[in-house]
């Protein structure tokens, strides 16, 4: 893992020190509102329904278990004994006062943790593939990459006030468990033929009310320019994107405007300036931060198969487990999503046991995943069975990853002062009422959004689902085939929306569909792709 | 046109408001030009021996188009005042700075110990701007 030095925590602290600073400016009154917004914006803190909102950056979902530890203590300390993992990888808070804030801020610094630019229109935290160290089929480890990109973009100067957010995301394997193509920037990590190592750039994908898959704009440019060239990506949008309209702010509509082939050739003249302005961090950093992602002491010999007999713990390991790169090991996915519970969100003790499990079983580390889980990244076969008893007798023992139960759900008119419609309640009637049959519904991923800015990455869902304002009265639309990943792919809406109970219905109605024409060993989204639209509206509004 | 409040250059400041871009192409003798934010820097450059002070108007100070404008003149060798002008906060005077802003003239005066404060926050940085500062990577490796 990433150990900050003293450039790192100096920067960190001077952050507390200058938020405190703002925060009792604003108190005091010597600076408006409007003025303060953008300030506490970027350092995560929002103004919700009810409280502040406090989201904390988790760099590339990368936690110690020191570092989630603190995450439980600051829920009990400050929030009311839980917190919310984000789809960026991230944590927020949803009671936060706000003359509490910067003691919060105090709290992370103290293990290398923040919230700059966790919200606000500059680059925020950069997400990455949660298995990155473990999985057996990256090219190399991508999270090195991504923590060069977070320190370029840590107070960038030319970039704070963007037209809007900017999100990036990093991978290094040919398959996307990070959304890379729904991003503004996704890098993808890769060798060319020659077997050297270069990132390929797919700039202007986007969810929001205008889905777009990032068009690739570059297919290698030398590792050792990845940077200057994100810089020649961002110039090019902070000077002409949009900012007559925040609805068309974003990059993808820049992109999409100006044409793929029109914007690459103005971010290829600017990349040719900036190579003469030395703006590159020398190998040698690379090469410094490389070195903390190295591999943990794995153990050779270790027993590659474990006990099944317990049916309930072979479920588990079976659904929510994935092989690992090293003979013996195995990389853990814990649910945070029971039936009928509020996806994402962990309580302070089960944030404090997952810290636990980290330290005793996982070399100390966790990862925060865009689909709001957990994982226990480099867990030993032989230990498994004892982990999820730990889990188990914690409530976090669900065996759903990537079922139906395994929902992306938004904050919603719970919580958030942007939305129309609420997704938690609905979230929770889902799964309520389709676990009993999540097994032999198979892999079905169900994303939720509680309006058209789509932080429930709906368009991305197997079924997605929006939820809108209609006369006042919460509606539902439903959309089928969506996928993010190396096939991604957007959704298509059903018909009219549902109401409540409606959209609950509808939802079960699609798997019926499903499981009716479902050939061989077909998920949910093959026989969708194969059979159309057609017979889904048919048993919805025939 | 408001008062020029901190200045970091030693030359005699330059007293004729800037004019438009567009007037600035037709008068030859013109030495100071204001950029509006939709401007293009890169219409300068041709001059930039003739200019002696670039006013970088931000109408509102989200507008982040003239940190790029500034870092775009600094990159091309100008040398000149390149003055911050309009919606200047104090929140945003030192990103200014190292994009290669020298002088600051807030519509709205800053409390001076709360800009002094603001200058001095950030003792060290990532990034190489051409604000001088070596970026942190240097001196980790030198």
């Amino acid at each position: 893992m990433y150990k900050y030095d003293t450039y790192d925590q100096a920067m960190v602290d001077a952050r507390v020190a200058e938020f405190r600073d703002q925060v009792h400016r604003r108190l005091e009154g010597h600076i408006t509102e409007d003025q303060f917004k953008p300030l506490r914006l970027m350092n995560g803190l929002y103004l919700q329904l009810h409280a502040y909102m406090l989201r904390v950056a988790v760099p590339y979902g990368t936690l110690s278990s020191a570092q989630m530890r603190m995450l439980g203590d600051i829920a009990d300390k400050y929030d009311r004994g839980y917190g919310h993992f984000t789809t960026r990888q991230n944590i927020q808070y949803n009671w936060i006062k706000l003359e509490e804030a910067p003691d919060i801020l105090a709290d992370l610094a103290t293990v290398e943790m923040h919230a700059i630019q966790t919200s606000g229109n500059c680059i925020r935290n950069t997400t990455s593939d949660q298995y990155a160290g473990a999985a057996a089929d990256e090219v190399v480890d991508p999270r090195p990459y991504a923590e060069l990109i977070r320190q370029w973009s840590t107070f960038h100067p030319e970039f704070n006030f963007l037209p809007r957010k900017f999100k990036m995301a990093v991978i290094a394997s040919e398959t996307d468990r990070a959304a890379m193509r729904l991003h503004d920037i996704g890098i993808r990590i890769l060798r060319n033929a020659a077997g050297a190592l270069g990132a390929a750039f797919y700039v202007g994908g986007g969810m929001g009310r205008t889905p777009m898959i990032a068009p690739c704009i570059r297919d290698f440019v030398p590792i050792d320019q990845m940077i200057t060239y994100s810089e020649a990506c961002l110039r090019v949008y902070n000077r002409y994107g949009r900012r007559d309209n925040k609805y068309k702010a974003r990059i993808k509509i820049l992109v999409h405007e100006l044409g793929k082939d029109e914007y690459t050739r103005q971010v290829e003249a600017e990349f040719a300036h900036l190579l003469t302005q030395n703006i590159e961090p020398p190998g040698a950093e690379l090469e410094r931060i490389a070195a903390m992602f190295a591999d943990p002491p794995f153990e050779a010999g270790v027993p590659d198969s474990f006990e099944r007999s317990d049916p309930a713990f072979a479920l588990w390991a079976d659904t929510n487990c994935l092989p690992h790169k090293r003979p013996g090991y195995i990389a853990v996915t814990i649910s945070l999503k029971p039936a009928g519970g509020i996806p994402g969100d962990a309580s302070a003790d089960q944030i404090r046991l997952m810290a636990d499990l980290a330290r005793d079983y996982s070399f100390d580390e966790l990862r925060v995943t865009h689909a709001q889980n957990i994982v226990l990244p480099h867990v030993r076969k032989a230990d498994l069975y004892a982990v999820w008893q730990r889990l188990e007798a914690a409530g976090l023992g669900t065996a759903n990853l990537d079922r139906i139960g395994d929902i992306i759900a938004c904050p919603g008119l719970d919580y958030c002062s942007l939305a129309n419609a609420r997704s938690i309640p609905v979230a929770q009637k889902i799964s309520q009422r389709l676990a009993p049959r999540e097994q032999e519904i198979g892999e079905l991923k169900l994303k939720i959004s509680g309006c058209i800015n789509a932080c429930g990455h709906h368009h991305a869902g197997h079924i997605g689902i929006l939820g809108v304002d209609r006369k006042g009265v919460e509606n539902y639309q439903l959309s089928l085939g969506g996928c993010e990943g190396a096939d991604t792919s957007l959704g298509q809406i059903t018909g009219p929306g549902f109401d409540e109970d409606g959209i609950v219905d509808a939802v079960e109605k699609a798997t019926q569909v499903y499981l009716a024409n479902k050939q061989g060993s077909e998920r949910f989204l093959d026989t969708y792709r194969r059979v159309g639209m057609a017979p889904f509206k048919e048993a919805l509004y025939g | 046109m408001a008062d020029v409040q901190f200045r970091f250059r030693n030359d005699e400041p330059v007293g004729d408001p800037g004019v438009t871009v567009d007037a600035f192409g037709e008068q030859s003798n013109a030495s100071a030009v204001r950029l509006e934010p939709g401007d293009d820097a890169r219409d300068l450059l041709p001059h930039l021996d003739r200019i002696r002070l670039i006013e970088v108007n931000f109408p509102v100070f989200g507008d982040g188009r003239g940190y790029s404008a500034a870092r775009i003149l600094r990159e091309a060798g100008y040398g000149g005042e390149l003055r911050a002008v309009g919606e200047v906060l104090v929140d945003q005077i030192a990103h200014m700075r190292r994009c290669g802003f020298d002088a600051f003239a807030p519509e709205v005066p800053l409390d001076p110990a709360d800009a002094e404060a603001a200058f001095a926050r950030y003792g060290d940085v990532y990034q190489p701007t051409t604000d001088g500062r070596a970026p942190i990577w240097q001196l980790r490796h030198g």
